[in-house]
């Protein structure tokens, strides 16, 4: 009579790889994708003249080194002068990386905490409060959620000129529905845990009580929405861009797009004008796709047995 | 199967007046108490494109005339929201006579086609793949090239276009570059112009549908893990079901759900998305006419087709929540 | 202590024929710091028309054994080793499909259906209907609502709930349907899994007699898995106590109520809550070893009263100290005469 034969053995090191949840590789990889912007932005600042990013610095239409692009007046060859070339208003490409790369994270950044400040606020005050309050703030998120942002934000900002804070604060004004309700539904569901009520019965106050109990739980979903919310406020700053819309100054990696998509970049074949900025802001948004996959792990460990 | 209760419907409907409403008061408020004239940035910016303008003074009076700013505020949001109830934008300014209703009119059709067939594209795709993933039964090479093909997830849309856009328009010249159909082509109902219009939606189509499909790979994935930990699954083995009726009877049934739901949630960034793909490929629907209007600062058609889309949207949203319980029998009885 | 019991009334189990015969089954959950041993080697045999009882406090392993007969482990969890037979045919090497083609008909599982066990997006006749379809073919729907009726009218159920979902139910009324669906296909096995454990108490006594006669009626051989001590008296013919895995004694009710041998059944038969006296809880909830690393020996010795040196170096296997009671136990000692003496008692 056969006896089942024992499973394959397994790996014991597939576990210890994920001892400590916030090591893992999707989390890492997308951290360091984001620090390569940054560095490479500070770097720049010191290395490389920001003001060649302005109009009429460098010659136009210039190909990166390596490239040449021939056009009915001649051929143009790519120079280390200006390493990934210059745009169709003699912008230097590189310049406008090192200076527009930033911006465009700022922004993010911003927008995603001003609308995570105002998350946590109303979340908070939704789930302890509950009654009228919860009903007004669940009832303006759930409504304000499903908005599309971007076209409110278009004809806003089609009337009044705004700055780079101004128009992060005005994209925040959309980053609230997640956080509030993502702290909203947590505190529910915490309020009724053991611990807290534990922690109210021994005396402890409402806000020891947020900060202290419930808090520490709520950093990897906090984290997930913040980054949720810097992707997204990213893509209206740069759609507003792209559309003409913004800071109209100062160079941006949205507004290159801009100028190469009217001024025909695309069909003179200038890739460099719309392709480097288009990069970078890839490997800034796959870069928070990753931190957001590496997050999800963390606050979701069914989500760690991969599939092999 | 339970109907839709009164006090459902009524609800799902207040939540979308009053999402209408909460974005038609935003618009409206925000430039009045942000610092600065709207007016007077305009003129300035318009001063900025052509040079120097005359009697910029008297513009911004006779604007301020136009636009009845020097009545009191509570008059001038009344009439505002009146013009929106009955859809009266007035004229265009920058093609008048042409009225913003029959710039809306000509360009809604063509963003809710490409709208509906890419959103159709990608919540099929996404959802089977995801479902393939998390299932047991699935061959371990599609469980590789599944992740694989989800490289450009979380690429915006529009920057999606610009590849595509560059190398299947203008360097392989594959599909045409702009526009929504051929020109000389008249449109109705002939084949020629239905092909054309098909082909010229292909690119577009593609810059959402490749960039978006992942998304909903992961979260299909996400909730069949979910699913498949639930009892009824371990009774649903037990009973010896065939795996294929297993694997969409029981588990992507339920798993579904919260995906549509989902889905109602993203509308609104999805219809900002788009927006964006028709300026990059001069589709002629409404995120082309919103970028013409801004390039001509014709405020008018600004307005009046942000307000289209956003109601639109709203109205997609309502409709779902109506036929959500048809998919979901527990719904009905959650509010009571 | 004689072995003078009354036993005429009791059906003799030993002459019946066995349906189910398990040998040896040992199945582990694999974690990151090695296996977690949750049946450690368990044998048992289900006589035809027998209902027995698989006792144990949480986590002894009961239900990975009755899961583990129904290969629903779910890994990490997994089947190290042993031997199933089914009307002696063995399950073990059978291929998936082969298996499948066997479960509901030869073995159906009854869940606790006041949990989660019913697809919430299907109305109650399409769950039972499927399985009927799977495993017979496609049927006219006419004679399909007959059937199903019929199944209802068994257990129970009024015929109105036909066309209902899941969620429209009582705790009581889901636990039936999956009764009903349990025997939908005449099965040789009836695994029940906590039948009656998440409902009050009242509801409780009815679907265990539902239960009780649905047995009668179709005369399936049935393993019950519960840790109602008082409940299970009244259900079952034999019942089998577990403890970290391992079998600690099987005998039939009448002799395990009566007296019972391992000091683990002696601990679970006191702690049956009674009526007319309060008695002090005897022992701590949980098992203390740590279950990656049994410790040599018996598995009860952290917590037996009677522990012994021998206890801490060899096993003890399971020998039948009396007719069908089946003992794992150093306490006892089988004299060349066949009489059973206590150790301790003698010492």
């Amino acid at each position: 009579m056969a006896t089942v034969s024992a499973a394959p053995k397994r790996k014991v090191s597939r576990f210890n790889r994920f001892d400590n949840p916030w090591l893992n590789p999707y989390l890492l990889t997308g951290v360091v994708l984001i620090l390569i912007i940054l560095l490479g932005a500070l770097i720049g600042r010191v290395a490389w003249d920001s003001n060649l990013a302005l109009v009429g610095s460098s010659p136009l239409k210039q190909p990166p080194v390596g490239f040449s692009h021939t056009t009915l007046r001649g051929t143009s060859v790519g120079t280390w002068e200006h390493p990934l070339g210059t745009d169709g208003d003699g912008r230097d490409m590189l310049a406008v990386m090192i200076v527009g790369a930033p911006r465009t994270l700022a922004i993010g950044f911003i927008a995603a905490a001003a609308g995570m400040a105002i998350g946590i606020l109303l979340g908070f005050m939704a789930g302890f409060m509950g009654g009228r309050v919860d009903d007004i703030i669940r009832i303006a998120s759930d409504t304000t959620i499903t908005i599309p942002s971007i076209l409110v934000l278009i004809v806003i900002q089609s009337v009044i000129p705004v700055n780079l804070i101004g128009m992060a604060l005005l994209i925040s004004a959309f980053a609230w529905p997640g956080p509030t309700r993502l702290i909203r539904g947590q505190v529910l569901s915490m309020r009724e845990s053991g611990y807290v009520k534990m922690a109210r019965i021994s005396g402890a106050s409402t806000f020891d009580i947020m900060f202290r109990e419930m808090m520490p739980n709520l950093i990897p979903y906090l984290a997930a929405s913040f980054i949720g919310n810097m992707q997204g406020s990213i893509l209206a700053a740069i759609g507003l861009e792209v559309l003409g819309l913004g800071p109209q100054r100062v160079p941006t990696l949205g507004k290159s797009i801009y100028w190469s998509v009217q001024l025909s970049g695309l069909s003179q074949g200038l890739w460099w004008w719309w392709g480097f900025p288009a990069l970078i802001l890839v490997v800034i948004f796959v870069g928070l796709l990753l931190i957001n996959l590496g997050l999800d792990e963390v606050s979701n460990p069914r989500l760690r047995r991969k599939v092999e | 199967m339970k109907g839709i209760t009164l006090d459902y419907f009524i609800r799902r409907l207040g939540v979308f007046v009053l999402t209408v409403w909460i974005a038609a008061t935003l618009i409206y408020i925000i430039p009045r108490v942000a610092p600065g004239d709207p007016i007077a940035a305009m003129v300035s910016r318009m001063s900025q494109q052509a040079g120097y303008i005359e009697n910029s003074d008297k513009i911004i009076e006779g604007w301020r005339k136009r636009f009845g700013l020097d009545d009191p505020w509570y008059v001038q949001y009344g009439r505002y929201l009146r013009n929106l109830v009955t859809f009266d934008f007035g004229y265009s300014l920058a093609t008048f006579p042409t009225t913003v209703r029959e710039i809306v009119v000509r360009a809604m059709p063509w963003t809710i086609g490409l709208l509906s067939i890419s959103t159709a594209l990608f919540f099929v795709i996404g959802n089977l793949l995801g479902a393939l993933l998390a299932w047991k039964k699935t061959p371990a090479f599609v469980k590789v090239l599944i992740p694989a093909s989800m490289v450009f997830t979380s690429v915006p849309s529009l920057l999606a276009g610009l590849m595509l856009l560059y190398f299947f328009a203008f360097q392989l010249d594959w599909f045409p570059s702009l526009g929504a159909y051929g020109r000389g082509i008249t449109p109705g109902w002939n084949w020629p112009f239905i092909k054309s219009a098909i082909w010229h939606s292909i690119l577009p189509a593609a810059s959402i549908v490749v960039v978006t499909f992942g998304y909903w790979t992961l979260g299909m994935r996400g909730m069949m893990i979910t699913v498949e930990g639930e009892d009824y699954m371990t009774l649903a083995q037990a009973k010896g079901l065939r795996p294929f009726y297993t694997l969409y009877r029981y588990m992507i049934r339920n798993a579904i759900l919260p995906q549509i739901t989902a889905l109602a949630l993203t509308l609104g960034t999805l219809v900002g998305g788009q927006v964006l793909v028709e300026y990059i490929f001069s589709y002629q629907g409404m995120g082309n006419a919103i970028f013409t209007a801004i390039r001509n600062q014709d405020y008018p058609v600004i307005q009046g087709t942000s307000y289209i889309l956003i109601l639109t949207t709203a109205l997609a949203v309502f409709i779902m929540d109506m036929l959500y319980p048809l998919i979901d029998p527990r719904i009905s009885h959650e509010g009571s | 202590m004689s072995s003078q019991a009354n036993e005429t009334t009791q059906k003799d189990w030993s002459k019946a024929k066995s349906v189910l015969k398990v040998r040896d089954l040992r199945i582990h959950y694999d974690t990151p710091k090695g296996a977690v041993i949750a049946v450690a080697g368990i044998s048992f045999n289900l006589y035809e028309g027998e209902t027995l009882g698989l006792v144990g406090e949480s986590g002894c392993g009961k239900s990975t054994t009755a899961y583990g007969i129904l290969q629903l482990i779910q890994p990490p969890g997994h089947i190290v080793g042993g031997e199933i037979q089914l009307d002696d045919r063995n399950l073990m090497g059978l291929s998936e499909r082969e298996f499948r083609r066997l479960r509901w008909t030869k073995l159906a599982l009854i869940p606790q259906g006041a949990m989660n066990s019913l697809n919430p997006t299907m109305k109650v006749h399409q769950q039972i209907a499927d399985v009927i379809t799977t495993h017979e073919g496609r049927q006219p729907k006419e004679k399909m609502r007959k059937r199903i009726l019929e199944l209802f009218k068994t257990v129970g159920l009024p015929a109105r709930i036909y066309d209902m979902y899941p969620h429209e139910l009582s705790g009581g009324m889901k636990q039936r349907v999956c009764i009903a669906m349990g025997i939908a296909l005449n099965p040789s096995v009836v695994i029940a899994d906590e039948s009656t454990s998440a409902l009050d108490v009242v509801v409780q006594r009815v679907v265990a007699q539902t239960l009780l006669k649905v047995k009668e009626m179709l005369g399936v051989a049935m393993i019950m898995i519960g840790h109602d001590m008082g409940l299970m008296a009244q259900m079952v013919d034999r019942i089998a106590v577990m403890y970290a895995g391992k079998i600690v004694e099987i005998a039939s009710v009448q002799s395990l109520f009566k007296e019972p041998m391992h000091p683990y059944s002696q601990v679970l038969i006191e702690s049956i809550p009674s009526l007319k006296e309060k008695k002090p809880l005897k022992i701590t909830e949980g098992i203390t070893h740590d279950p990656r690393n049994p410790p040599p020996g018996c598995i009860f010795q952290l917590r037996c009263p009677f522990v012994m040196e021998k206890c801490k170096t060899q096993e003890p296997p399971l020998r039948e100290l009396k007719p069908r009671q089946e003992v794992a136990c150093h306490l006892y000692e089988v004299s060349e005469t066949g009489e059973v003496k206590n150790v301790a008692a003698s010492a």
